[in-house]
């Protein structure tokens, strides 16, 4: 990656990225891709959040389902763990505790492929500051 | 300077900024109790961690007790020192800190002595209302120094000498919370650390944990074992601090009666580790001499600056720290190992004793020394030169014990042939002396000249590392002082580095020099004391009639009947040495 | 305005991008605006501008003490020397407590930025993160991060074009408690035992190598970039009247939803344990909630109302530390927790200064005689007056509150120690000796179960009679009561007469 040079430079960077993630986002976009980030701070992988990962990112793409797997921090649900959050395009995000891999093979079938909501959602309590 | 006023017990105290409550207090005479704390005034050694909290106070407005001893006065500030607040807060600490330390002050050594002891009978502490598990920890004996740090409060001032003052870097704080101590690295033992056996953590520490290898008991089995002959040697210092432990005013010289005590302590012959002082001028002046003449004939070799090899504590930081330096130091031996050689060689002869039955005991200022006399350089087939070497804080005892009135002792005189000396020998025990020393002489042997002056002025002081020329007739002698092992370490850091132009260093571990040795009656942090020493021992110097090593008559007699000449072949194998590498010692982990 | 309490209460501003973003890329968090702050700090504010909007927007240090931020800079900022360092103080060793490795790992620029923002305000061009070696993907996230913020031109030279040099390196901790304490810390980072010194001179003044030194809590940090972008205003909006903004919790203990929250400062405790914590564990009888780590106390049923800010927690005895909540139930003893923080301090305390070496030494073990059952009355008026004169006289912050926890609970539930010094009870059957286990003969059937389980054989008895168990021999490990099917062995908490 080039330096950023400015701050112009930094909130054109900041646009672009922006953009391109929203593009993900787009239901009417033929790139649009099923966003799942899986939250590996040190309490999700103790409790089993890598292998998670890895199973999902195989699967996903074994059961050709265009998709981004990606690691993030804690989301503080650590009764919880191992934890994911599946963003569908065009939809809100939607939290799984509890999440093995019968339970990620459930939400694959259940509410990537079909959109049904499966037990263990666990609802936002938060509000943060954007 | 700004000055601060403030209230401390209703008394109104102007202070510079900066100041202590503690020295505040002290200006108007209010003494508030300390026990970490400790300063020698002018040798810039201070210890103030703020850690026991003895000397806590309260203070206006302020949440909690304030630690006198390290927050600094503000305007206006109101300070009551002995509220019930601060008493019953007092009382508790010293009440905790005894609860964890052994109750047996009748068989300590530091009984007496003891700082925690004396603060316990300052409060009035009957009863220790706290009881439960005491810390404990391995007891570490080396050839010096005791340690039994069940008895350490964590004062850290043998840490601060340590590291501060004498950078061995031998001792520091381990282990957190209750079971926190001040020991070796990986708690080894003191024999396996660098440590050097100044002794200086022993003259600091407050308490027991601290303390002497005592000699007494197998001196006293020499004593009364007939079949031996028994001397015994004193240095310099020695006799300018031992009245302080029968109650005489520091300072007050007491050389008559503490010959007259040995005698009846039953030594057979009472001699003067001057005496060996005063050879050891010989023979180091001598060596200067002739690596001088080989430097002014610009003889690459020529080995220069020379440095003194007199103190055991820095020979032995000296290989420990300065390996690639060893072919610097003059390979004199000190003055006590000279006396030991001589003794059982020269001295054996002439009364038609065996050597293993003479047995030679040295009484020194120094901790160190019981090192030395123990090094395998200063034995004959296993039998050392100097059999025992004790402080002067024994000799006392040991006079006491041997039920001896000394302040009414009569004056006596040394034996001969080894007790008599000059005024050089004397000033040994200073920091500067051991120079002024050899100069006296490598100066009149030098030039041919008698000396105008004696007293070497420029030499004498007590900044840490200070630097004078002599003027040799014409030739600009560069002589360099060290005393404290850090200012040794900064000194021969530019020997090292080249940046230095002495022709003769000398080095004292101990700050001040012998007065202020390991082995001394403590000090508790009075820096007066150690100035009184100081001048008792250059008044000595004064009232002597001969002043100049080489003048001294049995020397020269020595020299005539038995060595032959100064650095010649005799003298080199008697009374010069060599030192080892002690960088990569081995190092033994103890395990319990 | 933002909303200011949201339905469930909760408000991340420090964790506002925790769980959002992939905190090895770079890019997911340029996304979301890290590194706007400091651009914006460097092109349009001075130093003193910027510190004049901490200084409005009343952040306080979210360390524990609670030390206006904005202030603190101040007073780095003034202070003249040639080199200044910034401080992260990421030596997170509170028991329960985990928000500072959290933020680290999930959004490691936020605490990068705020940094050097520091580093602009105060004068600094090196900053340091004291971190402890126990937080390895913490450390390797934050090395990533400095590694592409330096690739990026947001960290090293001239950032951003402003000509602003700021370089971040890490310091590792080697796990003692005391490191959090700033002095200590500093101490540690320059390779010396890791020790407090009296105060003053303060950091700001003589901090890491002599020089001025600004140390702040991670989570402090993780709050600076978001008051820049949104204004002093905002933030000062959100909280209580002299604590401003939101405060991250970690929930811990008996209770249901055991995680990390976010609250605005003045939530209650209710809020807090009843609403996003889920309430307690099994529906058990909510005892007590221990906040403020080792140096903390405990709050009881009568302050679940209190509006929790900084003044009100000391108030009631208790500090905001770091920010751990541990709820307890019924079932925990609370002589056994201020036995349990004792026990901690005594293995943590650096040993340094004699009340806390000594005396918190002394406390444990009164403490422990009274779980014993060996207390007597007059330990009670000990316990209270050594911790008095622990805090009183102790050198640092962790001496002077390490008392706290035996403080809080003895005020808070004195008939609890009443009951084990006088009754020599434990009613929350946790003291091994003032409670011992029975069976009944009625329902024992001698199947023998509990005999064969029982680690030190103090179980007798013949087949298919009923079994007795020796309380002299009993460790009360409980193992019996787990293997008995027929209910038959139950806890007696009156103490028997040991023979």
């Amino acid at each position: 990656m080039t330096r950023i040079k400015s701050l112009d430079e930094l909130k054109n960077k900041r646009d672009e990225l922006k953009s391109a993630l929203s593009l993900l986002d787009d239901p009417d976009n033929p790139d649009r891709k099923v966003q799942i980030k899986v939250a590996m701070a040190t309490c999700g992988i103790a409790s089993g959040a890598r292998s998670i990962k890895d199973f999902l990112t195989a699967e996903l793409s074994k059961r050709n389902i265009p998709s981004v797997v990606t690691q993030t921090g804690c989301m503080g649900y650590c009764y919880a763990e191992p934890t994911i959050e599946v963003k569908l395009p065009g939809r809100e995000a939607v939290i799984f505790g509890y999440v093995d891999r019968i339970k990620a093979d459930e939400i694959i079938e259940k509410y990537i492929k079909k959109g049904e909501l499966t037990e263990g959602v666990i609802p936002r309590n938060y509000s943060t500051i954007d | 300077m700004e000055m601060i006023e403030l209230s401390i017990d209703n008394k109104l105290v102007s202070v510079q900024k900066g100041t202590t409550i503690l020295k505040a207090a002290r200006k108007v005479g209010i003494d508030i109790p300390t026990l970490c704390h400790m300063e020698l005034h002018n040798m810039s050694i201070e210890n103030k961690p703020g850690s026991c909290r003895v000397c806590v106070v309260e203070v206006d407005g302020r949440r909690n007790l304030a630690p006198a001893c390290v927050t600094e006065v503000a305007p206006g500030m109101v300070v009551n020192t002995h509220t019930a607040r601060v008493l019953n807060a007092r009382k508790t600490i010293v009440e905790l800190l005894i609860s964890d330390h052994p109750y047996d002050c009748l068989v300590c050594a530091k009984s007496g002595n003891c700082e925690l002891q004396s603060i316990a009978h300052k409060f009035g502490i009957r009863r220790i209302h706290f009881k439960g598990e005491k810390s404990t920890y391995r007891k570490d004996t080396s050839p010096s120094i005791i340690r039994d740090v069940d008895k350490c409060i964590m004062c850290r001032r043998c840490e601060m000498i340590c590291n501060e003052v004498q950078t061995v870097g031998a001792l520091s704080a381990v282990n957190r919370g209750f079971i926190s101590v001040v020991a070796p690295a990986f708690e080894m033992d003191l024999e396996h650390s660098p440590c050097t056996y100044c002794g200086q953590c022993v003259s600091v520490c407050p308490t027991g944990a601290l303390t002497e290898v005592d000699s007494t008991h197998k001196v006293l089995l020499s004593l009364m074992d007939k079949s031996k002959t028994v001397i015994v040697q004193t240095a310099p210092s020695v006799r300018a601090a031992l009245g302080e432990e029968f109650g005489l005013p520091p300072g007050t010289l007491v050389t008559g009666k503490m010959v007259a005590a040995l005698r009846r302590m039953g030594f057979d012959y009472v001699f003067d580790t001057d005496f060996a002082a005063d050879l050891t001028i010989m023979e180091e002046g001598t060596e200067l001499l002739g690596r001088l003449r080989a430097h002014l004939a610009g003889e690459s070799n020529a080995k220069l600056p020379i440095l003194t090899s007199c103190c055991p504590g820095w020979v032995n930081f000296l290989e420990y720290n300065f390996p690639d330096l060893l072919h610097i130091p003059s390979t004199a031996k000190s003055p006590q190992q000279m006396f030991g050689a001589i003794a059982k060689t020269y001295f054996a002869d002439q009364i038609g004793v065996k050597r293993q039955d003479l047995v030679v005991v040295s009484m020194m200022p120094c901790l160190a020394k019981k090192y030395e006399c123990q090094r395998d350089e200063f034995k004959v087939n296993g039998n050392p030169d100097v059999d025992f070497s004790m402080t002067t804080r024994e000799l006392a005892d040991f006079i006491k014990q041997s039920n001896i009135d000394f302040l009414n002792l009569p004056d006596e005189e040394f034996d001969n042939p080894l007790g008599e000396s000059t005024g050089a020998g004397v000033i040994f025990g200073n920091t500067g002396g051991v120079i002024e020393a050899a100069c006296r002489t490598a100066y009149e042997l030098y030039t041919g000249k008698k000396l105008e002056t004696i007293e070497f002025e420029n030499l004498r002081g007590t900044e840490g590392i200070r630097s004078a020329k002599l003027d040799f007739d014409g030739l600009t002698l560069n002589i360099g002082i060290a005393h404290g092992l850090s200012n040794a370490r900064r000194l021969l850091g530019d020997v090292r580095a080249g940046k230095s132009n002495y022709h003769a260093i000398e080095i004292m571990a101990c700050t001040g020099g012998c007065i202020a040795g390991g082995g001394q009656p403590y000090h508790h942090g009075n820096s007066e004391i150690l100035r009184k020493r100081r001048d008792a021992i250059y008044s000595e110097d004064k009232g002597k009639i001969i002043r100049k090593s080489h003048e001294n008559p049995y020397i020269l007699k020595l020299y005539k009947d038995f060595l032959g000449q100064a650095c010649g072949h005799k003298s080199h194998e008697l009374l010069h040495t060599v030192y080892h590498d002690k960088s990569n010692n081995e190092v033994t982990i103890h395990h319990d | 305005m933002e909303k200011q309490i949201t339905q469930q209460g909760q408000l991340r501003i420090a964790l506002r991008n925790c769980g959002m973003l992939d905190p090895e890329n770079i890019a997911e968090s340029i996304a979301r605006d890290a590194y706007q702050a400091l651009g914006k700090v460097l092109k349009e504010l001075s130093p003193q501008e910027c510190i004049n909007i901490l200084k409005q927007s009343g952040l306080r240090g979210r360390g524990g003490a609670g030390f206006p931020t904005g202030l603190k800079w101040e007073i780095a900022s003034k202070s003249q020397s040639d080199q200044k360092y910034v401080v992260c103080n990421a030596d997170e060793g509170d028991p329960g407590a985990f928000m500072d490795r959290s933020i680290l790992e999930g959004d490691p620029h936020s605490v990068l930025e705020a940094m050097a923002i520091c580093g602009y305000c105060i004068g600094a061009d090196k900053g340091l993160i004291y971190i402890r070696a126990e937080y390895p993907l913490a450390i390797k996230r934050l090395r990533i991060a400095i590694d592409q913020a330096m690739e990026d031109g947001l960290l090293g030279k001239n950032i951003l074009g402003s000509g602003f040099n700021f370089e971040i390196k890490l310091r590792y901790g080697a796990g003692a408690f005391v490191c959090g304490e700033e002095t200590a810390l500093i101490h540690s980072m320059e390779g010396k035992r890791g020790e407090p010194t009296n105060k003053p001179p303060f950091p700001a003044t003589s901090g890491f190598m002599k020089k001025p030194t600004n140390v702040n809590n991670v989570e402090t940090f993780a709050n600076i970039a978001p008051i820049i972008l949104k204004g002093p205003d905002w933030f000062s909006s959100i909280g209580t009247k002299n604590s401003k903004g939101t405060k991250v919790f970690a929930l811990a203990g008996k209770i249901n939803n055991v995680g990390l929250i976010e609250v605005p400062m003045g939530t209650s405790l209710r809020e807090i344990i009843y609403e996003i914590g889920g309430g307690i564990k099994e529906d058990k009888k909510f005892k007590a909630v221990q906040t403020g780590g080792p140096s903390g106390g405990c709050l009881t049923e009568k302050h679940l109302d209190t509006p929790i800010d900084y003044e009100n927690l000391i108030e009631a005895g208790s500090m905001m530390g770091s920010g751990g909540m541990i709820v307890m139930d019924e079932n925990d003893c609370m002589v056994s927790v201020a036995k349990f923080y004792l026990d901690f301090i005594v293995g943590e305390s650096c040993g340094k200064c004699t009340p806390c070496r000594v005396g918190n030494k002394r406390l444990y073990e009164i403490l422990e005689k009274i779980t014993q059952g060996k207390g007597v009355m007059k330990d009670l008026e000990k316990l209270k007056n050594l911790s008095y004169i622990i805090k009183d006289t102790a050198l640092c912050g962790l001496g002077q509150t390490s008392p706290n926890p035996v403080l809080s609970t003895l005020e808070n539930f004195y008939d609890e120690y009443y009951e084990h010094v006088v009754e020599k009870k434990c009613r929350a059957g946790h003291c091994k000796n003032l409670f011992h286990y029975v069976i009944n003969e009625e329902l024992c059937v001698g199947c023998a179960a509990c005999k064969r389980c029982c680690p030190v054989h103090a179980i007798t008895g013949d087949k298919r009679m009923p079994h007795y168990i020796d309380s002299n021999i009993c460790i009360r490990c409980g193992e019996c009561i787990e293997k008995c099917s027929f209910d038959a062995i139950s806890i007696q908490l009156e103490p028997k007469i040991l023979v």
